[in-house]
């Protein structure tokens, strides 16, 4: 196996609701796993067993209550993400780790060809070579992903969630990182679209990404899945993991 | 992986402030860096504005340090600068969008000479290159050039939100300081000026620091995030980690009592 993209040490994850008398809930204890270059981690565990939140605390969009999640650069440099300063969590996120949920945030006015070239021009610049090459590429995913060429100059709030589903693939995935974070990105997709997407990841996978994706369509993850994690090792305080 | 540039383009440190027995900041820290939209979020009276006002010189903390990175000398406290370098800076490398425009425009001159004021206070004289800048700016702000020589006063609320952008990025400031930019206008208008926003520190690579109540603002256009409260800075961290996994119970109350931020 390949040097590992990713290490959680000890990850514990509580939600402490301070306006509900202090409540606290705790989802996640003692996670311990790698994954590396060229896998595909295929988290397993019913319906609030934490795997969104376990995905957000590797996106550092929650922050962890225990433990230490590191990324590892292909040149051993690693990055602490539960101590990373802000600007160090930008710039990972702009260049190496990518979260694909089905989700698409729509911004306003903003067109469907410009909202997917829009990270390329994070490294490209903002000149106007670079926007035409970013907005080819774009061309190449809104095709493969199937949406319509009439539809690429609207701003997308007015498209069907399908379509904006597929247009956030799009924009999520059109620059290659090393790390990519799955969250059902293909959830309520037809079969046809499913398909392209399992074939956007493995290519992904066979470029030397990282993957780690939750899937509630079994065969899809049965597809993609080059290991599994159960869930429930995480919950009970007392179960140690692998 | 690439993290550019080694110093912030601001550092602050310790600021207080009182107005009598009051505290309206307290201990204020943080440091912003090149191509950063950092968000100021906090209720009516929790400080934001007093923090802006002495981020941007226009009102003398009791203590603690501003620090701007100036081209050559490096960070420079600008309240051990002279009363005119501080000037100088103040229409050149940063920009001041006001929550009112008419604090922030001239409204009895022309949309033109708005914008091209600026220029001239640093010495552009040529009537001709001024006129056709100043042009070149209303159109990148989506104001019809046709009106350059109409008063702001005869614009809309949104019209002249945009001039007084136009009037601030003209001299291609470092960092654009803004009070509520978007606060009282029509929701379509407001839209189209926080996208010219986003799109304008993005492709000019700004630093801007935005004071704001409307946390859907700060997920649309900032990086990250402070929340202010009674003057101290309570919590800070990247936008959607504070809209999302709030930790201080006073952020979990701003958070939990707006309708999907």
């Amino acid at each position: 196996m390949s040097t590992p993209v990713l290490r959680l040490t000890n990850v514990g994850k509580e939600f402490t609701l301070h306006h509900q008398h202090g409540l606290k809930l705790p989802v996640l204890n003692d996670v311990n796993f790698e994954v590396a270059s060229g896998e595909c981690v295929v988290l397993d565990g019913a319906s609030g067993m934490g795997k969104s939140t376990l995905l957000k605390l590797i996106y550092a969009n929650y922050r962890v209550s225990a433990g230490s999640i590191q990324y590892i650069e292909k040149t051993g440099e690693s990055l602490e993400l539960t101590t990373a300063s802000a600007r160090e969590l930008i710039s990972l996120r702009r260049h190496r780790v990518g979260y694909v949920s089905q989700f698409l945030r729509v911004i306003p006015r903003i067109s469907t060809l410009d909202l997917v070239a829009e990270p390329l021009l994070a490294e490209l610049g903002h000149d106007e070579q670079a926007i035409k090459q970013a907005r080819e590429q774009a061309c190449v995913w809104l095709t493969r992903l199937r949406i319509p060429e009439r539809l690429w100059g609207l701003a997308p709030a007015t498209f069907s969630g399908g379509e904006q589903q597929r247009v956030n693939i799009a924009r999520s995935m059109i620059k290659p990182r090393s790390l990519l974070l799955l969250d059902e990105p293909t959830a309520s997709l037809d079969p046809q679209n499913t398909q392209t997407v399992v074939t956007l990841i493995h290519e992904a996978i066979a470029a030397g990404a990282a993957a780690i994706g939750i899937f509630h369509d079994q065969a899809v993850g049965n597809q993609l899945a080059t290991r599994r994690i159960d869930m429930t090792h995480f919950r009970s305080i007392t179960c140690a993991a692998q | 992986m690439p993290v550019d540039t080694q110093s912030p383009i601001l550092r602050v440190t310790g600021l207080n402030k009182s107005y009598g027995e009051r505290a309206a900041l307290i201990d204020a820290s943080f440091e912003l860096w090149p191509g950063e939209v950092l968000a100021i979020v906090g209720e009516s009276g929790s400080g934001k504005t007093t923090l802006l006002n002495a981020l941007a010189a226009r009102d003398k903390p009791d203590s603690g340090s501003v620090e701007f990175h100036i081209k050559d000398s490096g960070l420079t406290d600008i309240f051990k600068m002279t009363e005119a370098q501080r000037r100088l800076l103040a229409r050149t490398d940063w920009g001041f969008v006001h929550q009112n425009s008419a604090d922030g425009l001239r409204m009895e001159v022309s949309a033109g000479a708005n914008v091209g004021e600026r220029l001239m206070a640093l010495g552009q004289r040529h009537y001709g290159k001024i006129r056709a800048t100043a042009c070149d700016w209303l159109a990148r702000v989506e104001i019809d050039p046709a009106r350059i020589d109409d008063l702001p006063r005869h614009f809309s609320g949104g019209m002249r939100q945009r001039l007084q952008i136009a009037r601030n990025l003209v001299t291609q400031p470092r960092l654009v300081f803004m009070d509520e930019p978007t606060s009282g206008l029509d929701v379509s208008v407001q839209a189209k000026l926080l996208d010219l926003l986003r799109q304008l520190t993005q492709h000019l690579g700004l630093a801007s620091i935005i004071v704001t109540h409307d946390l859907a603002v700060a997920r649309l256009l900032a990086h990250r995030m402070i929340v202010m409260r009674r003057g101290c800075i309570v919590e800070t961290g990247l936008t959607d980690q504070l809209l999302d996994d709030p930790q201080h119970p006073y952020t979990q109350l701003l958070v939990s009592s707006v309708l999907q931020p």
